[in-house]
């Protein structure tokens, strides 16, 4: 049977989460030898666009990008090979966690500088746009980026040529340990700053995947309608530190206040809560589609485990076109 | 093979890649304006239409990542800087992005762009408007940069960048934009990584690029006069370095003198030296020698450049040395018959 909307979004939460909690669970067996970003939390922003973009819409995204990725389908071995240094990952081991891509997917890539797939995004754009071809590009942004020069250099040229962007911005309050209240003046309104870009900016509740869904799909709708670059602000929380499996409420640039607010307003339960009162799944739907999830993971792990490492000559491979590389031997 | 400036031959091959490929987009600050950038992009636009030769917003680090999106999305985009000073705002997307984007996501996915920086000098262009800084994208790996010298190369080198499937770092020298030679009409492909000899000789071999090139063919041309022999080697791409063709030069002649267009500290002179010094030590007849800009930014008043640069004379004059002879090199400066801040008698400023 054909999942309903809110079926899918509620599935694609719980996988996101289910995978970062599992990478989090196994981190400390230091097979995973990179840094990791979780996404724990702010599974809802992810999850909405994942539906509301059409396969062939492309996405490119920052360091906390496992659920972006997921979400636009792409391949879990992959990441998970990639996270654990395989060659089978989806870099072939090269990227890590922060470096993800599944083409086929319209999963272009996802870079670990703040802001630096930004104009990547817009270039892609721009080649859709010329080609005269109908995709649009999501890029997947935090709060921090808007107060890169780059996102306005190209929010800047995406509105002058009313390009096919949706600029989607996870607000979830901190660039690492640093809160926006010492990053930004008091009072702005990240919507308001895009909007004055020339974006069409709309902003909402992130932790309401519904919410999130209608407020991105109606977004991408007008971009389809050849209205030019939109921009979508979801407030929503990052609940484990900034880089790592950890809980950091202890360390004191938050509160354990805070953090329990935000963990009331978790994505997933309130939709799980919502749907159960309304009769969108039962207790044997959520138990088959947790079960599934489960299974999915621990057999992406395993594959990641039984995969090879690649070989040492890998490190000085794919750094040229092949005919440059072969006139440096 | 018809004769044309360098400059007309940087316009030519933007015109012959936008007739080949409808993937090909020229832009960049001035792209169609007036003076279209020193002439090398003039009338394009009207030609090839606004969607693919167009201005751009003075948003270099934006505009280098858009060309970055361009090219993952399958397009080949030129991008012009009118002082490679001005590219110095895009340095995060072009090493970040442009140079490791086929490393970083294991193969998948080529970034071809075309960086086109110009370099200025003289006529107070100043500490800003001057800079050679070409080794720091030399040091890049998955950049490849080259900087030609002859018109020839700077069309065949400018269609192989367009055309290749690599970050190009292209180095064009306003004082190089007027000169004069021959290259061929319509579509044709220098591969990176080959050094062009200039001069044949026997005793030094002169390892130059870009401007530094023509200053040493006026003092090799002046000391083979005097009965000396150099290999003059135009290095046209820095990286990849023709390796082949330096060893097999100094393997004969046992000398090496290196003129750098860049800064002497940490510049590409010193890598090929250093190459010389640990490859080719039992070949070294005497030690080797670089040329270069030295320490220090360029100043903008004319009493501050006279002795700035490495000029022919100075070439002449460090290879009799490393030859044990003296050379008068008086007519070397009188053949310059215009101020030393500018290239030639065609040039009346601004920029």
């Amino acid at each position: 049977m054909t999942a309903t909307l809110p079926q899918r979004l509620l599935r694609d939460m719980l996988r996101i989460r289910a995978v970062e909690e599992a990478i989090a669970e196994r981190y400390a067996e230091q097979k995973m030898r990179c840094p990791v970003h979780l996404s724990i939390g702010q599974e809802a922003p992810a999850a909405a666009a994942g539906a509301a973009l059409a396969p062939t819409d492309l996405a490119v995204s920052g360091h906390r990008a496992h659920a972006h990725y997921l979400a636009k389908g792409g391949d879990l071995k992959a990441m998970i090979a990639e996270i654990h240094g395989k060659a089978t990952g989806c870099c072939s081991g090269k990227g890590g966690s922060m470096h993800l891509t599944d083409l086929s997917a319209g999963f272009v890539g996802s870079t670990a500088i703040v802001g630096g797939t930004v104009p990547v995004g817009v270039g892609l754009a721009l080649a859709r746009q010329l080609a005269g071809r109908g995709e649009m590009v999501c890029v997947f942004i935090g709060d921090a980026v808007l107060e890169t020069g780059v996102f306005y250099e190209s929010a800047n040229f995406a509105a002058l040529r009313r390009l096919p962007v949706l600029f989607l911005c996870e607000n979830n309050l901190y660039s690492v340990y640093s809160p926006l209240s010492v990053r930004q003046p008091a009072g702005r309104s990240l919507a308001e700053a895009a909007s004055a870009m020339g974006l069409n900016a709309t902003a909402g509740d992130g932790n309401d995947v519904l919410a999130s869904h209608d407020l991105i799909a109606a977004a991408a709708a007008r971009i389809r309608r050849g209205e030019g670059p939109q921009f979508v602000e979801l407030a929503t929380y990052r609940w484990r530190e900034h880089c790592g499996p950890m809980f950091d409420n202890d360390i004191g640039y938050r509160s354990p206040a805070e953090f329990e607010a935000w963990r009331a307003l978790d994505p997933i339960a309130r939709l799980t809560r919502q749907l159960l009162a309304g009769g969108g799944i039962d207790n044997a739907w959520l138990a088959a589609t947790s079960g599934a999830i489960k299974d999915e993971v621990d057999a992406a792990f395993a594959f990641a485990d039984a995969s090879p490492f690649p070989g040492p000559e890998a490190a000085f491979t794919d750094i040229w076109s092949p005919e440059v590389a072969a006139c440096r031997r | 093979m018809p004769s044309m400036t360098y400059g007309e031959a940087i316009r030519d091959a933007l015109a012959v890649a936008l007739a080949r490929d409808p993937a090909v987009l020229v832009y960049g600050l001035g792209t169609p304006d007036p003076k279209g950038v020193f002439g090398t992009t003039l009338g394009l636009q009207a030609t090839f239409g606004a969607d693919r030769v167009f201005d751009m917003p003075t948003s270099e680090n934006a505009m280098t990542g858009i060309g970055v999106g361009a090219a993952l999305g399958g397009l080949r985009p030129v991008l012009t800087h009118q002082r490679l000073d001005f590219a110095l705002l895009s340095l995060d997307q072009i090493v970040n992005n442009a140079a490791k984007w086929r490393f970083m996501f294991g193969g998948r996915g080529s970034v071809p762009l075309t960086i086109r920086m110009i370099l200025g000098r003289g006529w107070g262009q100043g500490p800003t408007h001057s800079q050679n800084l070409q080794s720091w994208f030399a040091h890049v790996p998955g950049l490849c940069v080259v900087a030609p010298t002859t018109p020839e190369d700077a069309k065949g080198l400018l269609l192989n960048a367009i055309f290749g499937e690599d970050p190009v770092i292209f180095l064009e020298h306003r004082w190089l934009h007027n000169v004069t030679g021959e290259a061929p009409e319509g579509f044709y492909r220098i591969p990176f990584g080959q050094a062009r000899r200039l001069r044949a000789g026997a005793d030094v071999t002169v390892v130059a690029m870009s401007l530094m090139s023509l200053e040493a063919a006026h003092a090799v041309d002046h000391l083979a006069r005097e009965g000396l022999s150099c290999d003059l080697l135009d290095l046209r791409s820095l990286n990849p370095i023709d390796w082949p063709a330096i060893d097999a030069s100094v393997r004969r002649t046992g000398r090496l003198l290196v003129v750098d267009a860049g800064q002497e500290t940490g510049g590409v002179a010193g890598e090929i030296i250093a190459h010389a010094a640990t490859r080719l030590w039992g070949d070294l007849r005497a030690p080797p020698r670089r040329l270069a800009m030295p320490d220090a930014p360029e100043a903008t008043s004319p009493a501050l450049t006279a002795a700035y640069h490495v000029r022919a004379e100075h070439i002449a004059a460090a290879i009799a040395e490393m030859l044990g002879r003296s050379t008068d090199t008086t007519p070397l400066v009188a053949a310059r018959r215009f101020p030393h801040d500018v290239p030639g008698d065609w040039f009346r400023g601004p920029f």
